[in-house]
């Protein structure tokens, strides 16, 4: 336990005492918020502002024979329209991905998913470009298309991808992790062995706001105000310097409130490219605002990660070793957001929180006629599929041996007294304590009584299921020796300037989508320098205001930039020592720091507070040599490690016998992200989180029919569970800090993401159990339980 | 934002004044009601109408009147409006179990009765309800108005009896002494379209056999009433057995279709299933005493 343990609770927030540093405070963006006062990409409005519309393809894959935009141009409110012939001779018609492949922008020789991006219009209002995108003639020749991901390397499958030279076929990379020989023979010699083919099937982050873009270039001094729906506006920035051509120093991109990204807002998208495009082309702002079904028919999409998963163990239920393959669906242009030596991101954390003699993975990647992607969806870099194979996997092992899933569980956690530990995939984990974790959720939840009002209900022939998932996440990437994307380093800074009046603002390079960082990084402000957070204004979201980093997604944003803060806060603490010394005039060594304030050792009357010291710093003070007249700093971090978050989950479900229907009951979730700097808001993070995995692992699925028909092109089709579909969330928490963040904070935004599909999905295969299921495939519909229930369980894709 | 394709658009002042404005702007004319139904297909541009005439202010189209044996319902009253009506839970309970189920609050404070059954989606909830019930429909010319039955206003997916001039304007549903009815709908999340439904309604003669019955199921592409199902219900004593039975009958007058909610065997499955369901809480609410009771869902 450490210090930050022993923090006395802070009641909620509205009174005077208000904690100066961590604790329940209310967020300080909401009343923007619930007054309907935020400011999106699609409130802004420039004068002579133009729309800009998309026309998609109908069809999977075709070739396109010929776009004729005659008619359109002739409707009396176009002004442009824009096909990939014309990108082509700005050379624009390609942009790079985020893996370093090539995305078309619009398309030129083929088009690869329904979708894709063909023309793009631009008029007086939306309606009009809407209305001239019918007008469009397009003559496409149909290919068949690759679907399925298991068929995309047959000999023979039609080659998607004839734009990159010398391409025959649908390959884009192997990758594995682990010693393969190690694994091979600890399985050889294991006394248990199972395997289970397991789906993460293709789903969609599906934030409240859409993408899009508004462009406004000024031809007279060549410069570029791009207001986006972004996670992480300073990339987009140095990659649209690097694309258009356009000097870095004459963008500036402004991300302003963002209606959720779940890291469906990272890459850039084709739309973004064409709103600029516009602009350029009509000398007027050019705003584009995809509508729901482009939202889920075009942008990142998330998983589609078919598994094939096999786990060793001795008798007694030792875990040995973990093995798997993995297809990896990418779609029709490698698109995924990946540290570059990472091309299956961090799946490599599939050991899980289990102490292994061997561990292999290797992923192969595919394309297919589908919407490209891959980063997105609180995905941590594929640490969510990792979890859910290996949290599936241990219930597999468990039925297979007749032992208790958290029992087996408790048996195979790393132990406190091994970490850090080093895992066989490369992995250190920084710091863990699973059991008290594991016990403390197993209590909140009654697990043993569960377990014998299961057992009665069994009795009865009702059906009734209690699943556990324990995950460890590696987030906060990352180290700049180790990770980068397209060749820019994975830090982030923070500048902090503390006004003369002792107010201050802090700048960030990450940007919220929802997750409170203007309550956050002030709280962190305030807990290093005892500035009340409400005297400190979050800066974010605008390239022009905010030092250089790579922004939000990965629960990345307190793990590295809110490392950056709080050294910056130490340097301008330091600086005001010195302040303060010359102030009082004694040496810096003499003086002794409590929260907000210098003072004299063996004199605690005699102090400066951070406000006097502001005042001093600015005003006449004689500075000492070598401070200058200000209390700013500015950091950027460079994480040594990542951080490791965990937790322990318990879900209970019932099952209706005759109709499948899943009722999610009960469900607890006890999470570890070390220190806690404001336990409302990891609370909001964790209940957001449980509500995507059960939407997950019970309804949410983007399928596709034999013809590359997207079948989940709009809410009616693609579900997302609402209020009705969860139950009250039972949150618990413990608290190891990491060892090597500067104030031991590991990120919770994805950890329920991660941790709670697999609880769910065991919990219904253990609902399902005594009618000899062992494993099920999400999304648990009624229709999918029920075929699971005749013994006909099938993967979904 | 998905935009429709330009339209005009018009509002009625009275059921006159709407039957002029239809006749004036032909064919291409469409009524709003509700517009749950009509302004997403507009959005989708699957709907095109030149004119849309707004029935909004017709507040002589929105009542709920106990007339006799009948219960009188505007056809502008609101999803909303039925669940609130406690004397429609008393009377007609199969109407509160699907309201319940139809949509989410939002669509219900909009969507209503004369819009569901004008727009007869084959997924749509109040047409069985109203099958079942043995409603009928009031449908309002310029030439005057005529009453129907459920049969006859039916005329397969989004088609109906009701004329693209004329209005429906009332849904008439019989009150009937010791008869009792529900609905029970698979949904794959709340405020989703059904997987598959059923609704039935029973009514009891004094020595407790059943006198009447019907069934109707939802998205499972059985037009009309189970009519063999319900046979085999008249004359017999409530019982899991003859319920088992009208529940494999039902199931076999289903012809339901693979779709994302589900595959063709479980559908019919549920066919049989939830016609059981609702023929045991109809039964109750009819007065039956307990039910033989049987092993099974
Ligand atoms: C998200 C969502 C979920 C839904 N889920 C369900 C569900 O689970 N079950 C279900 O049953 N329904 C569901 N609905 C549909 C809902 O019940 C609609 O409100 C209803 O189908 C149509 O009623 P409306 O008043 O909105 O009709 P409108 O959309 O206004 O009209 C529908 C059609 O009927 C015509 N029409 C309307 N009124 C009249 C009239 N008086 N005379 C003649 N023609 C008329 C219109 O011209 C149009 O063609 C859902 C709708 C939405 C948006």
């Amino acid at each position: 336990m450490t210090a930050v343990e022993h923090r006395p609770a802070n009641p909620a927030a509205t009174s005077a005492d208000r904690p100066i540093g961590f604790g329940r405070i209310q967020r300080k963006e909401d009343p923007r918020f619930v007054r309907g006062k935020g400011r999106y990409v699609d409130d802004i409005v420039l004068p002579g502002m133009l729309h800009g519309a998309i026309l998609r393809s109908p069809v999977a894959h075709a070739r396109l024979v010929s776009v004729d935009t005659t008619e359109a141009l002739a409707h009396p409110k176009v002004h442009a329209v824009i096909t990939g012939r014309d990108l082509e001779g700005l050379n624009l018609a390609w942009a790079p991905t985020l893996s370093a492949d090539v995305q078309a922008v619009l398309a030129t020789d083929k088009v690869r998913f329904q979708g894709q991006e063909v023309a793009f219009v631009v008029a007086e209002d939306r309606y009009a470009a809407r209305d001239a995108l019918e007008l469009i003639d397009v003559e496409y020749e149909e290919l068949p298309p690759v679907i399925d991901a298991r068929r995309a390397l047959d000999p023979g499958a039609p080659v998607i991808r004839d734009d990159l030279a010398g391409r025959t076929d649908n390959h884009v990379f192997d990758w594995e992790a682990g010693d393969a020989a190690e694994t091979d023979a600890v399985f050889a010699a294991a006394e248990v062995v199972v395997a289970q083919e397991v789906v993460y099937p293709r789903v969609h982050p599906a934030p409240m706001e859409t993408c899009g873009a508004l462009a406004d270039y000024d031809p007279v001094d060549g410069t570029l105000t791009l207001y986006e729906t972004t996670q992480a506006p300073h990339a987009h920035r140095t990659l649209f310097a690097m694309v258009a051509g356009i000097p870095e120093h004459k963008i500036r991109v402004i991300s302003p409130d963002i209606g959720g990204g779940f890291g469906n807002k990272v890459g850039i998208y084709p739309g973004y490219i064409l709103a600029v495009v516009g602009s350029i082309v009509t000398g007027r702002p050019v705003k584009w605002m995809e509508d729901r079904s482009e939202n889920l028919m075009s942008t990142s999409f998330a998983r589609d990660y078919i598994m094939r998963g096999e786990i060793a163990a001795t008798r007694e239920g030792r875990i040995l070793a973990v093995r798997t393959h993995v297809l990896a669906d990418h779609g029709a242009f490698n698109a995924t957001a990946q540290p570059t030596k990472y091309p299956a991101g961090f799946f490599s954390i599939f050991t899980g929180s289990y102490d292994l003699q061997a561990a292999h993975c290797a992923v192969t990647g595919v394309y297919t006629n589908k919407a490209p992607g891959g980063v997105a969806y609180a995905c941590s870099f594929r640490v969510t599929e990792a979890v859910y194979l290996v949290e599936r996997m241990v219930d597999v092992l468990a039925a297979e041996l007749g032992m208790d899933p958290a029992e087996l569980r408790l048996r195979n956690f790393i132990r406190p007294e091994q970490f850090p530990y080093r895992n066989k995939t490369g992995w250190e984990y920084d710091s863990g304590d699973y059991e008290p974790a594991m016990r403390k959720a197993l209590e909140m939840a009654g697990y043993d009584e569960l377990r014998r009002e299961q057992a009665e209900k069994r009795a009865r022939g009702e059906l009734m299921g209690i699943g556990v998932s324990f995950f460890t996440e590696t987030v906060g990437a990352g180290p700049r020796k180790h990770m980068d994307i397209l060749g820019l380093g994975m830090n982030d800074g923070a500048e902090v300037r503390v006004h003369p009046t002792g107010k201050a603002v802090v700048r960030l390079s990450v940007q919220t989508q929802g997750q409170g960082h203007e309550t956050t990084f002030a709280q962190i402000l305030a807990e290093e320098l005892g500035i009340p957070p409400e005297d400190i204004d979050v800066v974010h979201g605008d390239t022009d205001r905010t030092p250089f980093g790579l922004g939000t997604y990965g629960s990345r944003s307190t793990p590295v930039s809110g490392g950056a803060v709080a050294l910056a806060a130490r340097k301008v603490r330091d600086k005001a020592r010195a302040i303060a010394a010359a102030m009082l005039e004694t040496r810096p060594e003499d003086l002794e720091w409590e929260k907000g304030r210098w003072y004299v050792q063996g004199d605690p009357s005699a102090g400066r507070t951070i406000a006097e010291i502001a005042l001093g710093a600015h005003g006449t003070v004689a500075l000492p040599e070598g401070v200058d007249g200000n209390l700013d700093a500015e950091v950027t971090y460079d994480p040594p490690n990542l951080t490791f978050p965990f937790g322990a989950y318990v879900c209970v479900v019932d099952v209706d016998r005759g109709t499948g229907k899943v009722r999610v009951r009960r469900f607890v979730a006890v999470d570890d992200c070390g220190t806690r700097i404001n336990p409302m808001i990891i609370e909001g993070q964790v209940h957001g989180g449980l509500a995507d995995g059960v939407g997950m692992a019970l309804m949410e699925f983007i399928g596709f029919d034999e013809q590359g028909n997207c079948l989940g092109g709009s809410f009616m089709d693609y579900l997302i569970p609402t209020a009705m579909e969860v139950p009250d969330w039972e949150t618990g928490h413990t608290v190891t800090p990491s060892p090597h963040h500067p104030i031991g904070a590991k990120g919770i935004g994805e950890s329920a993401t991660v941790g709670s599909p697999p609880a769910v999905v065991n919990a219904v295969v253990d609902a399902l159990a005594p009618l000899g299921v062992r494993h099920m495939d999400m999304p648990c519909t009624p229709a999918r339980v029920w075929a699971a229930m005749q013994g006909r369980a099938t993967p979904p894709i | 934002m998905q935009v429709p394709a330009p339209f005009e658009y018009a509002r009625a002042t009275s059921v006159a004044d709407a039957l002029e404005l239809l006749e004036r702007h032909g064919p291409e004319a469409r009524v709003l009601a509700g517009g749950h139904s009509l302004l997403p297909m507009m959005k989708l541009r699957l709907a095109r109408p030149d004119w849309l005439i707004d029935l909004g202010d017709l507040a002589e189209l929105r009542h709920l009147i106990r007339d006799g044996d009948w219960l009188r319902v505007g056809a502008l009253t609101t999803h909303a409006d039925l669940l609130a009506s406690a004397q429609v839970g008393r009377l007609l309970p199969i109407v509160h179990d699907a309201e319940r189920v139809i949509a989410d609050p939002v669509v219900r404070n909009r969507g209503t009765i004369g819009g569901s059954l004008g727009q007869a989606d084959p997924a749509e909830d109040l047409s069985t309800v109203c099958d079942v019930l043995r409603a009928r429909v009031v449908i309002t010319g310029r030439a005057g108005e005529r009453v129907i039955g459920m049969e006859e206003f039916h005329r397969g997916p989004y088609e109906t009896a009701c004329e693209q001039h004329e209005l429906i304007t009332e849904v008439r549903f019989p009150v009937r002494p010791r008869s009792g009815s529900a609905y029970e709908k698979v949904e794959r999340r709340v405020g989703d379209w059904a997987v598959a439904a059923a609704g039935a309604a029973l009514v009891l003669a004094d020595d407790g056999t059943i006198a009447d019955a019907s069934i109707g199921l939802t998205a499972l592409g059985l037009s009309g009433l189970a009519t063999d199902a319900a046979a085999v219900l008249l004359g017999t004593h409530p019982s899991e057995e003859v319920f088992a039975e009208a529940g494999r009958l039902a199931a076999a007058a289903s012809s339901p279709v693979e779709d994302q909610r589900g595959p063709v065997d479980y559908k019919r499955h549920l066919a049989e299933e939830l016609t059981r369901r609702v023929l045991r809480s109809a039964a109750e609410r009819a007065g039956a005493g307990a039910l033989t009771a049987v092993q099974g869902g």
